[in-house]
């Protein structure tokens, strides 16, 4: 393998972990605050990159001149709106299932199994609500930034790749900021550390928690929309595997912790593109792109057996 | 020779010092005290004694066998039957069944006959059960033995928890704590109830308690610890009387 | 004397079932959904070992299945069938009729075998971790199996029903559906039984206190093994009657997370730790599946819709840690032993 297609794939593999990393933040979050695991997150991706496509649509159609192509700062300002516009909406959805499906049962003092089996219902019924409401038909994302493809010394890449990965590092930056240096982001840290005297030291948890799902479920609609406009295609069920792999990167990297989530969302990236890249070279041909998946949940649990707390998670020791 | 040896009991948590050099010959027949301060690493010792923690050097016999590595339940099979600190039943079983299950390590018929029931399943599992019984007769609490654990009083709860413990057959019984929480009339029920039992079964009781009143009552020797040292050891009179233990509990407990 | 009323029972459903279904009184369709019933409850009171009794959270079950569907299916078909792939039958086809059973015992124990790679771990990592490796397993089989071109690979493996058209052409009986109803009541027996017993007590006391369980002399590690093993090979069991189901295929997109999940909704429905819940919501749920089949997609609406809220009002599912005995406790009369369900008899 050349040095040149080393870094090609290994931008593919930045750009597919990014994906990983911006969901697995949503599912890392809400873990730290609460304990559950959401299972709906990678359904919430699948919602964001809808809405996304609904507002996108919705303002090309305003802004669409039959005459003339759309001017650069129109499709930019599209953008932009499209993905205020999801996060706002997605995080709503998020936040909106807490309240009605989560946070009644947490305030009985259901058992956390319940409402982990309550999050995968909820999963279940936002592809299936989609797919009884918008058809079986897979719908083509907009292509909102004009692709283009650049060539360095033999390595190509298009615009659209370095954006994702470029927001997706901006954005674990600027979270892990939030949550080292805001009262909130203090918060959520001691919420996770201590759930039942945090409370009586009149922190305002269940504050803290929907700010937790807004902050998630928008992330995961940035995902979304980075991902429609990388892929062009949505479906139904696009949040599913793709949900089960950033939570895998989450776990991997220590669940709760955000460094964690974003280490464990490239590393997966990076297992899974070059299980693909190594398949293309002479003397490898039997390890066909089927193994990925084979190889990336391999890889978790040969991690997991070795490392319970996955690389950055700390054992909290059980007292006897 | 000694029933229970410690030699030079030792053990880090990270880079903390729990216990450090820890030694101890427990005859048979003894009723001993560990006391000490908050934090001092008692519980510690009883965790490195049944295994719970492996220690980070030492020895500890008992009989002759070499218990440091081996598993906890292999351990109690050996003959260290212990309580906790705080009551540790599986609450949502009923009372018999947290005594049966303690019975787990004489169990000898397998896996199949646990599913085909057969005879030799049942002799086993009706002698667990008498036996079971009896015990909860000796201790009065026939009565609760279908009841759920979490569904007891406190007291009483305290009180299955050592029934737990005879039932796994121990030569050595090792008491958390187990007058914390109590009133003054529950201690003295207490007291009758440790002295009863460690004649009928023939124990040798190692016991760590804060309670004043238990420990100079009941125990013939004393050992005292503070930051995993030991710092005293002897007769309540002498411990009493030391310095040095008077310094470590100083504003911590009355004499 | 009172201990003959459940054999008595039994047989007579017995008689019922596989009477209808062999003159014909009972219709392919309704053959279909009784065989779905007793897969699925069979799945259901396997898991509810795990998910229950032990407190640990499986959700890949549906990967053992897979594992007990593939092996027996692929062993039958090359043992009593024609095949592209495996040549003429290897033994004459009439002995499938005994030997069937053997396959679905194989099918169960390759299951469970594959059961240690989630049973090896448990020794180390509990709950939410756990939880996915057990979630990584189904995965790994899924991926595994679709890896296998010999096997036909993701478009899955055919054969099974030449299988079972060989046997009732030797002799006609609804084999299968026999099948189905010794497994499923050899199930519920098995976890009835080990549950009852000493040793399996040390199940329940892993969910209580683990710490305190091993520190009270039961082997955690032992206990696991048989816990994960005996789950995962009844899982597999039901696996390998599903292979041979009147559809004659399998494929590995039958046994993906949400198999599992159905199934796990299926122990949360009865209640956790409730095998006679286990057995009434096995029942109820796919029958419910089949009443709300004319719906199309938005079935799969209507149901976690009805979870959902049935969380909400009742979250402990039917019976909770309940038996039927305990909430109407004229029906000791009728089953099990005396010594067992003691839960409520004092309250």
């Amino acid at each position: 393998m050349t040095l040149d297609i080393f870094l090609q794939h290994l931008l593919n593999a930045l750009q597919w972990g990014s994906f990983y990393a911006l969901i697995a933040l949503g599912y890392t979050m809400v873990y730290g605050v609460l304990l559950l695991i959401n299972f709906a997150h990678g359904d919430i991706f699948m919602v964001g990159a809808y809405v996304g496509f609904f507002i996108a649509t919705f303002l090309l159609g305003i802004f669409s001149n039959a005459a003339a192509p759309l001017p650069t700062w129109a499709s930019l300002l599209i953008l932009i709106l499209t993905i205020l516009g999801s996060m706002v909406i997605t995080g709503g959805v998020g936040v909106g299932i807490e309240r009605v499906a989560y946070r009644p049962l947490r305030e009985r003092g259901a058992s956390r199994l319940y409402l982990v089996i309550t999050a995968l219902m909820i999963g279940i019924l936002l592809e299936y609500l989609n797919l009884s409401i918008l058809g079986a038909a897979d719908r083509g994302f907009p292509e909102l930034i004009q692709t283009k493809i650049y060539t360095v010394g033999g390595v190509s890449f298009t615009n659209i790749k370095l954006l994702v990965i470029g927001l997706a590092i901006l954005v674990m930056v600027i979270l892990e900021l939030i949550v080292r240096h805001t009262k909130i982001g203090m918060a959520m840290r001691a919420i996770s550390y201590d759930k039942v005297a945090v409370p009586l030291m009149g922190v305002p948890i269940n504050a803290i928690i929907s700010a937790t799902f807004v902050i998630g479920s928008a992330l995961a609609a940035l995902a979304g929309i980075m991902y429609g406009s990388a892929y062009h295609v949505l479906s139904f069920d696009m949040g599913i595997l793709i949900g089960w792999k950033a939570f895998i990167s989450a776990v991997v990297g220590g669940i709760g912790e955000i460094r964690g989530a974003m280490v464990g969302g490239f590393l997966l990236g990076f297992i899974e593109v070059f299980v693909v890249a190594l398949g293309q070279i002479p003397g490898f041909e039997w390890l066909s792109s089927t193994y990925r998946d084979l190889v990336a949940f391999t890889v978790l649990l040969v991690i997991l057996t070795i490392r319970p707390t996955g690389i950055f998670g700390v054992a909290r020791r059980q007292k006897v | 020779m000694p029933l229970l040896q410690i030699r030079n009991l030792t053990h880090w948590f990270g880079g903390l010092r729990a216990v450090h050099d820890f030694n101890l010959d427990l005859e048979e027949g003894e009723l001993v005290g560990l006391i000490g301060p908050n934090g001092a690493g008692k519980t510690t010792v009883f965790n490195l004694v049944t295994g719970a923690y492996r220690p980070t050097a030492g020895e500890i016999w008992l009989n002759g066998d070499n218990l440091v590595g081996l598993r906890p339940h292999q351990i109690t099979a050996k003959g260290i039957g212990r309580t906790f600190q705080t009551i540790r039943l599986w609450n949502e079983l009923t009372v018999l069944d947290n005594i049966r299950i303690a019975h787990a390590s004489r169990i000898k018929y397998g896996i199949a006959d646990s599913i085909l029931h057969g005879q030799r399943y049942r002799k086993e599992e009706k002698e667990i059960k008498e036996q079971a019984m009896e015990l909860l007769t000796v201790f009065g609490m026939e009565q609760y033995a279908h009841e759920l654990a979490k569904n007891l009083p406190y007291g009483a709860q305290r009180r299955v928890e050592i029934a737990r413990a005879l039932a796994t057959e121990p030569r050595v019984l090792l008491l958390d704590e187990p007058a914390a929480g109590m009133n003054p009339g529950e201690i003295g029920e207490l007291l009758d109830l440790i002295q009863q039992i460690r004649q009928d079964f023939g124990l040798t009781i190692w016991i760590i308690e804060h309670q004043m009143r238990v420990i100079m009552n009941i125990c013939e020797r004393i050992k005292v610890i503070d930051f995993g040292e030991t710092i005293a050891e002897g007769t309540p009179q002498e411990i009493q009387n030391n310095p040095k233990v008077i310094e470590a509990y100083l504003g911590e407990e009355a004499f | 004397m009172r201990k003959l009323y459940l054999p008595l029972l039994i047989l007579l459903l017995f008689v019922i079932i596989i009477g209808g279904s062999w003159l014909g009184i009972i219709n392919d369709y309704w053959q279909l959904v009784l065989l779905f019933i007793g897969i699925n409850i069979i799945l259901t009171v396997s898991l509810n070992l795990i998910n229950g009794y032990m407190g640990e959270f499986s959700c890949g079950h549906a990967g053992f299945m897979a594992v007990g569907a593939y092996v027996s299916g692929i062993l039958t078909v090359w043992l009593f069938a024609e095949d592209k792939v495996f040549g003429p039958p290897v033994l004459p086809v009439a002995w499938a009729i005994p030997l069937f059973p053997l396959a679905l015992i194989v099918g169960a124990i390759a299951a469970s075998l594959v059961g240690l790679l989630v049973a090896i771990p448990s020794f180390r990592t509990r709950g939410d971790y756990l939880a996915i490796i057990t979630l990584a397993v189904n995965y790994i089989v899924k991926s595994a199996i679709e890896n296998m071109e010999v096997i036909g690979g993701p478009r899955g493996f055919v054969g099974m029903k030449r299988v079972m058209n060989n046997m009732a052409d030797v002799f006609d009986a609804p084999w299968l559906l026999i099948w189905t109803f010794i497994a499923m009541i050899a199930a519920v027996l098995i976890i009835r039984n080990f549950m009852a017993s000493t040793l399996g007590k040390g199940v329940e006391a892993i969910r209580e206190d683990e710490v305190a369980a091993e520190l009270m002399s039961v082997n955690t590690r032992r206990i696991k093994v048989i816990a994960f093993m005996l789950s995962c090979g009844l899982a597999g069991l039901a696996g390998g009657l599903f292979a041979h189901w009147p559809g004659g295929y399998i494929n590995p997109g039958t046994f993906t997370i949400l198999k599992s999940t159905e199934i796990m909704v299926m122990v949360y429905l009865g209640g956790m730790g409730s095998i006679s819940g286990s057995i009434i919501s096995a029942i109820g749920f796919t029958l419910l599946l089949e009443i709300l089949r004319p719906l199309g997609v938005f079935k799969w609406v209507v149901i976690p819709l009805l979870l959902v809220v049935m969380m909400l009002v009742r979250p402990t599912g039917i019976l909770g840690n309940r038996e039927l005995t305990d909430v109407f406790p004229k029906l000791r009369a009728f089953f099990g032993y005396e010594e067992e369900s003691y839960a409520l008899a004092s309250d």
